[in-house]
């Protein structure tokens, strides 16, 4: 049976349910939707060692080009600022800036959270804590968080990175564009875990032996941004602030959540193939570069040791055992802005993804 | 009561890659690299997956569902999100075949 077309939720879904304490998780492990074993496209393996193969050289030059458009567009804007540059203008240079600070960020934790950005690992770790830092996310928090949605992808109750979840909070969703919410709340998390205190939620997905590691990058995190207060005083300037940290980091999250919002809006929750709870979205070049091939996001979940300048090959190879790709990002827009619309009052639709006819029978799947 | 038993050929293995083998009602991964052969509990100690999925890179595994990573030569967990060591076992080639030590 199809999974997006089985059984449909036993019980009405509320928001009660994405809890990871209290919530659906204990349902879904009734279903043996927990930890469960996910359908994969068949690659033969000599192809697959070769797909997975890492590199460095991809990622220097993508990350060198990537931090010379922040320092060239950041300079221009300090540029402007002293000059006198009005405010219409400014603010233009500042939003390209932030965009180019906060939301390429987000793509480079992801890919350097999964080690496979570089071949080197210290390579990985350094810019997983850049990124992180940029894109607003605890990085030990943030990195078992991920741990999780790979494990129990849009499992309700069990995935922590549920973007929008059902029944859709239109409020919520349009503030958190610009991370309103969500930025200031991760601030508040950094300010709680610095004091020593970490939340019972994020104790179910991270190891205790992890915690003092959260404790000691908030406390980082907490010394840096005193740095950036105090230089803006000293230098009585807001441009301290405004290139480092909070400010671009919210101003600049609305590209990431346009291209995030592909992966699994509006998808079924509680299936255990991801041709059917995730989008691969065709993207021009410059998204591509910024989003750094998440546009293939069946092909990463599936397959999630392949670096993300192999995903289009992957791609290549598994396309024909999957639902078609979406022609662009506004066409895969046609179909989730409808079904979020529908979503706000009904949470139990959801967007069917066709299999192919001949594509392999996917694993057991039920609603949880 | 400790025994060597056969794995596999070792010419089933390819070099820098792993291979499954069950056993007695338990799984354990083969490695081969540089011609030499090593062995290992089969289940990644972070989520249970099957570690003859993963990838190679000189004598590191690394888990095929969160990109864990273990030292093939004594398991030794490098990092998140694998936290518990890996436990191995001895391995040797006698005769083209690769043998493991287990009990």
């Amino acid at each position: 049976m199809n999974p997006a077309t089985a059984t449909p939720p036993a019980q009405p879904r509320t928001r009660a349910d994405y809890q990871l304490l209290g919530g659906a998780g204990a349902r879904a492990a009734e279903a043996k939707l927990v930890n469960a074993e996910w359908y994969k496209c068949p690659v033969p393996r000599p192809l697959m060692k070769g797909l997975m193969q890492r590199d460095d050289a991809h990622a220097i030059r993508d990350t060198v080009l990537w931090y010379a458009l922040i320092v060239g567009t950041g300079a221009v804007f300090v540029y402007g600022w002293t000059a006198g540059w009005s405010a219409a203008a400014l603010f233009a240079v500042y939003f390209v800036y932030a965009t180019l600070y906060s939301s390429p960020a987000d793509s480079r934790w992801h890919e350097s959270s999964h080690g496979t950005a570089f071949k080197t690992r210290w390579m990985n770790d350094v810019l997983y804590q850049c990124a992180s830092f940029q894109v607003l996310r605890r990085p030990t928090r943030w990195r078992w968080s991920h741990a999780r949605h790979h494990t129990d992808t849009l499992v309700t109750g069990r995935d922590p990175e549920i973007a929008v979840p059902v029944p859709v909070d239109v409020v919520s969703t349009l503030l958190n564009l610009f991370a309103l919410l969500n930025g200031p709340k991760e601030l508040l998390a950094v300010l709680r875990n610095a004091a020593g205190s970490i939340a019972a939620d994020e104790k179910s997905f991270v190891p205790e032996m992890e915690w003092p590691r959260m404790v000691r990058e908030a406390r980082l995190w907490m010394l840096v941004y005193v740095a950036l207060i105090g230089s803006a005083l000293v230098l009585q300037s807001w441009l301290p602030v405004l290139l480092v940290g909070l400010l671009p980091g919210m101003l600049g999250a609305w590209l990431f959540n346009y291209t995030g919002f592909t992966q699994h809006a509006g998808l079924p929750e509680n299936v255990l193939d991801h041709r059917l709870n995730c989008r691969t979205v065709y993207m021009n070049p410059v998204l591509r570069f910024l989003y750094w091939n998440m546009n293939y996001h069946v092909e990463h979940h599936m397959f999630p040791m392949v670096p993300y300048h192999q995903l289009p090959q992957l791609h290549a190879t598994i396309k024909a055992d999957c639902p078609p790709p979406y022609a662009s990002s506004i066409a895969a827009y046609r179909e989730i802005l409808p079904a979020m619309w529908r979503q706000i009052t009904d949470p139990n639709h959801y967007v069917q993804r066709p299999l192919p006819t001949h594509a392999s029978a996917p694993t057991s799947a039920q609603s949880a | 009561m400790s025994e060597w038993i056969t794995a596999c050929a070792f010419d089933d293995i390819d070099d820098e890659d792993v291979l499954r083998f069950d056993h007695a009602g338990h799984t354990y991964a083969i490695y081969r690299y540089d011609d030499k052969v090593y062995a290992s509990d089969g289940l990644c100690t972070h989520e249970k997956v099957h570690l003859c999925d993963g990838l190679v890179m000189e004598h590191v595994i690394e888990c095929p569902k969160h990109n864990g990573r273990f030292d093939i030569r004594d398991g030794r967990a490098l990092g998140a999100p694998v936290c518990v060591n890996l436990t191995t076992y001895p391995a040797k080639v006698d005769g083209g075949n690769v043998l493991i030590q287990i009990g």
